[in-house]
């Protein structure tokens, strides 16, 4: 990493679903890889998640979405990040994402995809992108 | 999630094999491994359906009568659900599982704002007994019994369910019910959670309470190894934590002067296959002998029946792959067989395409005929436990025995199951578990076909599979249903029945029998979680690292 601070990232769970193990060891690989990681906990409402976003001053949000919701939740995530000024912060979303859709979710500003099945690596590779 | 480490020398033989409960396999075995183990027949095998019933439950097993099929299922709208459900029951399913989408789950209904986009997506919408008598309409709720994957809160759809059967003819005595009622597994796994661990275990208890002086024929809590295992925890962990699960709702429940001889028997469980073969088939015949060991010597259960490990042992999710998904119709025949090898009483199979989604009705019927072949083609209801008495079987099986009694003596180190799971001990290590494994596959040291570099297959990771597809009018039906319900039912009867659930929520009376009275009374999943959510709190989740 070539910022001299650690890059602070959010990984939160939007919605009902409570299926976290992806998000949780997702959590642990950055946090291996050097990343500061807050992790928000299940059952999260978009308002909570950039309420924490804001409190955190994080860098990133990253999504972890399974339930096939994620077109319409990072739409409206993206739209909250503009209203309250969060320029300077990337949204990524991992999760089951089909790849059909990839394109369509960077278009509406979404950095980095990461669906099932994208490598530890794969995702820090892709983060550290971001930052360079 | 690889299943066992294999360690090769420089020619590429196995030097060493250890499985994911931490058991090492010798490349052969022997009578001195039995000899040396203190093997005997009565005392670790016994008969078939002699206890300890590591051989199997009944004498006959099989032969008498062939498993029981539960694919898990339900989407959209109840209306939608109800066809599936006849469709399985004309092709030879003989029970249902069924599959709530996750608003109900976590007792909101279909028009509460956190419901957008959810509304029958994972299972189906239900929100009122209205939605529940079109769903099971023309379904012989006498003869069928039907599994319930709700837990946050299954007191109000187990109550639901008798409401079903009285309008529909039946009367409570006759239904069959397994809900599957395990809210502390849900507060490792799966996290379909609302209240905190005191209350969430106050509505077990309740329910219990209730099956066991209302519903004769059902069975009030389904022990959820099974997602347990899927969040990382090895198949040992699985057994031990779904029994020290069973320890804190039977400590619950005896603390209402009720002895554990009449309830345990109602118990089921619900087991995970994926994995290395050999390891779940030694899983499954030690943990029957050890729940009918530990129900004998600690809670002094004496009829022989209720010492029975009744339950389904089936599903393994997360052994399939995203990656060339038809491999996963051949994994999960080998799951199957493993879990028939293993004397199953009841079963269900994971369909290929759910590491996508939602299972379409074609694969779904893969799964039933898959399960089907075992039975009936294949020649696993010719003798009962075809594998006793094999010196490796019997040797890991005393060996599984001896890591889930260690899995188990830690939580009790911790101060027992609600404690671990409060103060996450629990799930911190279960995740971090599922982040070591998850590294292993990554770097090759567990093999998982189609994932690693030697079989990835690049014409296979172009294949389309077809996929059950989620349907927007579903919601609109369901907001529209509701509103309809809201206007035409009995407000005095709703604000008065969901009062007395209040009062019994706030003060200790089981509030069993005031939840059938609210859902006679049509009162919705939302407005009965409601009273509980205001009566007890959420949870707040302990930091898991």
């Amino acid at each position: 990493m070539e910022t001299k601070n650690k890059i602070r990232v959010l990984i939160a769970k939007p919605g009902l679903d409570g299926h976290d193990k992806g998000a949780k060891i997702v959590a642990l690989a950055l946090r291996d890889a050097g990343y500061e990681v807050i992790y928000s906990g299940l059952h999260q409402t978009l308002d909570q998640i950039m309420q924490t976003a804001i409190q955190e001053a994080v860098d990133v949000i990253g999504l972890s979405i399974m339930s096939g919701a994620h077109l319409p939740i990072c739409e409206k995530l993206i739209n909250m990040m503009k209203e309250q000024g969060l320029f300077d912060v990337y949204l990524t979303v991992g999760g089951v994402i089909p790849h059909q859709d990839i394109p369509r979710l960077k278009e509406m500003g979404v950095a980095e995809v990461f669906p099932g099945g994208t490598s530890f690596e794969g995702i820090t590779t892709g983060m550290n992108k971001l930052f360079k | 999630m690889g299943v066992a480490k294999y360690i090769k020398d420089e020619r590429g033989a196995i030097k060493e094999v250890i499985y994911q409960s931490g058991i090492k396999v010798k490349p052969a075995y022997g009578p001195e491994d039995l000899e040396k183990a203190g093997f005997t027949y009565e005392k670790d095998l016994g008969a078939p359906g002699e206890y300890p019933f590591t051989r199997s439950l009944h004498p006959q097993s099989y032969r008498s009568r062939a498993w029981t099929t539960r694919q898990y299922t339900g989407f959209g709208t109840p209306e939608e659900t109800n066809e599936r459900f006849k469709l399985m029951i004309a092709n030879g399913q003989n029970g249902l599982n069924v599959a709530f989408d996750l608003p109900t789950q976590m007792g909101y209904d279909s028009d509460h704002p956190l419901a957008e986009g959810e509304v029958g997506r994972v299972g189906m919408a239900i929100d009122s007994l209205k939605d529940f008598e079109t769903a099971f309409a023309g379904i012989p709720l006498d003869r069928i019994g039907s599994g319930l994957t709700i837990n946050a809160v299954a007191t109000i759809m187990m109550a639901m369910y008798q409401a079903v059967a009285e309008k529909l003819g039946y009367s409570k005595t006759q239904i069959s019910t397994t809900p599957q009622n395990d809210i502390l597994k849900e507060m490792i796994g799966r996290g379909a959670w609302i209240f905190p661990v005191e209350h969430g275990v106050r509505l077990v208890g309740d329910s219990i309470e209730y099956a066991v002086k209302e519903l004769p024929k059902s069975n009030p809590v389904s022990l959820c190894g099974y997602h347990i295992r899927e969040s990382g925890a090895t198949p040992a962990q699985e057994i031990a934590y779904a029994f020290e699960i069973a320890k804190a709702y039977i400590d619950n429940v005896t603390q209402r002067g009720i002895k554990p001889e009449d309830f345990v028997g109602r118990f089921s469980f619900n087991f995970n296959v994926y994995g290395n073969l050999w390891e779940q088939i030694a899983k499954f015949r030690a943990a029957r002998k050890l729940w009918a060991k530990m129900l004998k010597n600690e809670y002094g259960v004496t009829e022989k029946k209720k010492l029975f490990l009744r339950g389904l042992f089936g599903g393994g999710g997360s052994g399939l792959t995203k990656e060339q998904p038809e491999n996963n119709i051949m994994r999960g025949a080998y799951y199957a067989l493993g879990a028939a090898l293993s004397g199953a009483q009841t079963t269900a199979l994971c369909s290929f395409d759910e590491a996508y989604t939602i299972p379409t009705p074609r694969s779904a019927l893969l799964s039933l005929r898959t399960l089907e072949m075992l039975m009936d083609e294949v020649g696993l209801r010719d003798t009962v436990d075809p594998l006793a008495g094999s010196y490796f079987i019997e040797s890991l099986t005393l060996e599984m025995e001896e890591k889930i009694l260690e899995e188990m003596k830690e939580v009790q180190k911790w101060g027992g199951m609600v404690k671990s799971i409060s103060n996450g001990f629990i799930q911190r290590k279960v995740s971090r578990q599922a982040y070591e494994f998850e590294k292993g596959l990554q770097s090759g040291e567990y093999k998982k076909v189609g994932l690693n570099p030697e079989s990835k297959d690049a014409m296979a990771e172009k294949t389309d599979v077809e996929l059950h597809e989620y349907n927007e009018e579903w919601a609109i039906k369901s907001k529209a249903n509701l509103k309809e319900l809201r206007a035409t039912r009995n407000d005095k009867e709703v604000t008065s029945s969901l009062k007395a659930l209040e009062k019994a929520a706030k003060g200790s009376d089981n509030v069993m029998p005031h939840l059938v009275k609210c859902c006679h009374a049509y009162a919705t999943v939302g407005e009965m979680a409601g009273v509980f959510r205001d009566a007890f709190g959420e949870w707040d989740e302990p930091e898991f690292y």
